[in-house]
């Protein structure tokens, strides 16, 4: 991850003001910054977002793509997400830099989406066990400046909430195989319903306080950080562990009850 | 749980043009052409295309007699003999240190250009050599003055001075080096309650006021005990403050800082990151710096 080297000094500063809930930029350990959503951004996608946090900037396109069923899953369409951590992030992206933090972002991805209650896969069903849609989620990380899963996660929603999909229809023939007419009315087309996909709260631990969307500078700071996802109704759908430092059992409670 | 706002969106509002008098600048973009005049002598950010002179860097012309250079809005710190600067350590060298300044080229901090602890005046032994980690090592912020530019540009520090050396808690902010005004001083007490040092490359530190002034030891002593939280406030507030105020646009330097700060009261101090609440801050600051000057 995209890290900032500080003075010892500077860490004591934080790490003291956070004590006594006042970060550096006057905000509570419970705020949040200005975060800008913009969709529809990207005109070649079936569905795009861009969000804004602070310095974090990150590009959401949704492309959504005719293919087979898995197997085990034959009735319904799924999701493949790709994360690209551009160089313009940090030079340290450069190459095959920024590939582990991308890895790390999309099993995070396919473990929140793991849940059936998230998206209605069965709706991206077009025949069982012969077509369906296939939404390819492009995640790209134009810079970073901390907190990147909650804006991801964001930028996701808001995306998947944009995108449309064209309305199909199955004709039969008489010796039984399948065609697939698309609707010619560019505007005929379904949208995905995302209440009750997640959104990522990561928790930071700095000294004995939890702090939620950390600056990079914050995040120097942190020996751990909890990474929450949540729907809108109230139900987890995953839990993980970020970070070197060890988390104890009663800190992890008293996180969780932030949200 | 916290609750977040929720705006509609809002075209962006241009930045408010200046109603300064007197700044008829002649502003210019890359390839834009400066003058056919061909008796005058070209400076930087310019140069010489098809019998004419062409800017090479978006900026305000400038003009000393026959002398023409474009002096660039947004541009890397280019060092000048006598500017105060605050940098990063990155690296640890045989006899000097490499310190990030914002510049193209690292600066460079000699240990023969750094007080001894004590204020000794001796020659430099191999055992300050081996104890340079001790004093700075990486991460580390300092304030320096500029000594000598090498002719690549590279920045040589010192810091000759019991007011220059390792800082201590506060916050560093970094902005534009083009944004901060040239004064007599960098080093400014505010009346708010905090202190802060403008450097020229950009940086500017934002400290609790130390109580004891003549205990300036050249910041061999770190004091890492637990600012106040009245300080905390009036250090948070001047950093959203001078963030308003590059987003504006507006030059900095201890006045205007200090109008923006007064201007900011009435507001939540994590109110002040709304984009709202910045632009309606740096008008009232304007006007009143207005009001200064005419």
């Amino acid at each position: 991850m995209a890290s900032v080297v500080l003075s010892e000094a500077e860490k004591v500063y934080i790490v003291h003001g956070i004590q006594e809930d006042l970060r550096v930029d006057g905000r509570g350990c419970e705020d949040y910054r200005c975060i800008e959503v913009e969709t529809d951004v990207v005109s070649n996608t079936s569905g795009s977002a861009r969000v804004k946090l602070g310095h974090t900037d990150i590009l959401v396109g949704v492309k959504a793509e005719m293919g087979t069923p898995k197997l085990e899953n034959p009735n319904e369409g799924y999701l493949e997400f790709f994360v690209d951590c551009s160089a313009n992030a940090t030079p340290e992206f450069e190459g095959r830099g920024g590939e582990e933090l991308a890895t790390e972002i999309v099993n995070t991805l396919y473990r929140i989406f793991s849940n059936e209650s998230t998206i209605d896969v069965k709706s991206l069903c077009i025949n069982p066990r012969e077509h369906c849609w296939v939404l390819y989620v492009d995640v790209l990380l134009l810079e970073c400046g901390g907190n990147l899963f909650d804006a991801i996660s964001i930028a996701v929603k808001a995306a998947l909430f944009n995108t449309r999909i064209p309305k199909v229809r199955v004709l039969e023939d008489e010796e039984g195989s399948k065609e697939i007419e698309l609707s010619d009315d560019p505007f005929d087309c379904i949208r995905l319903n995302v209440d009750n996909v997640p959104c990522i709260i990561t928790l930071s631990k700095i000294g004995c306080r939890h702090v939620v969307d950390a600056t990079l500078q914050e995040e120097a700071c942190s020996l751990a950080s909890l990474l929450l996802s949540v729907t809108s109704r109230g139900t987890l759908t995953c839990m993980k562990k970020l970070g070197n430092g060890s988390l104890d059992p009663e800190s992890i409670f008293e996180m969780m009850e932030v949200r | 749980m916290a609750a977040i706002e929720i705006r509609l969106p809002v075209a962006r509002k241009p930045v408010v043009q200046s109603l300064a008098q007197g700044s008829d600048k002649h502003l210019v973009a890359p390839g834009d052409t400066i003058t056919t005049d061909t008796g005058y002598m070209r400076g930087h950010g310019t140069y010489m295309g098809d019998e004419k002179l062409v800017a090479s860097v978006a900026g305000a012309v400038e003009r000393v007699n026959k002398l023409i250079c474009v002096k660039a809005l947004k541009t890397r710190y280019n060092g000048e003999v006598g500017d105060i600067v605050v940098g990063r350590v990155t690296e640890v060298q045989q006899k000097r240190w490499k310190v990030e300044t914002n510049a193209r080229l690292d600066s460079v901090l000699l240990l023969s250009s750094m007080n001894l602890p004590g204020g000794e005046l001796r020659r430099r032994s191999a055992e300050d050599e081996l104890a340079m980690r001790d004093y700075l090592h990486e991460g580390d912020l300092i304030s320096a003055e500029v000594q000598a530019v090498f002719s690549d540009g590279a920045v040589s520090l010192h810091t000759r001075s019991l007011k220059y050396g390792k800082l201590g808690q506060g916050v560093l902010v970094q902005v534009s080096p083009s944004l901060v005004k040239r004064q007599k001083t960098h080093f400014h007490d505010l009346p708010c309650g905090a202190s802060v040092i403008l450097g020229n490359n950009g940086f500017i530190w934002i400290y609790p006021t130390p109580e004891q002034k003549d205990e300036e030891a050249g910041g061999f002593v770190t004091n890492l005990k637990p600012v106040s939280l009245h300080d905390r406030e009036v250090i948070s507030r001047l950093r959203n403050c001078i963030l308003a105020l590059v987003a504006q646009k507006l030059m900095l330097y201890d006045t205007s800082i200090v109008y923006c700060y007064e201007a900011s009261l009435p507001h939540q101090i994590k109110d002040l990151l709304k984009p709202e609440v910045m632009q309606e801050i740096v008008l009232e600051t304007r006007q009143r710096l207005l009001e200064l000057e005419g």
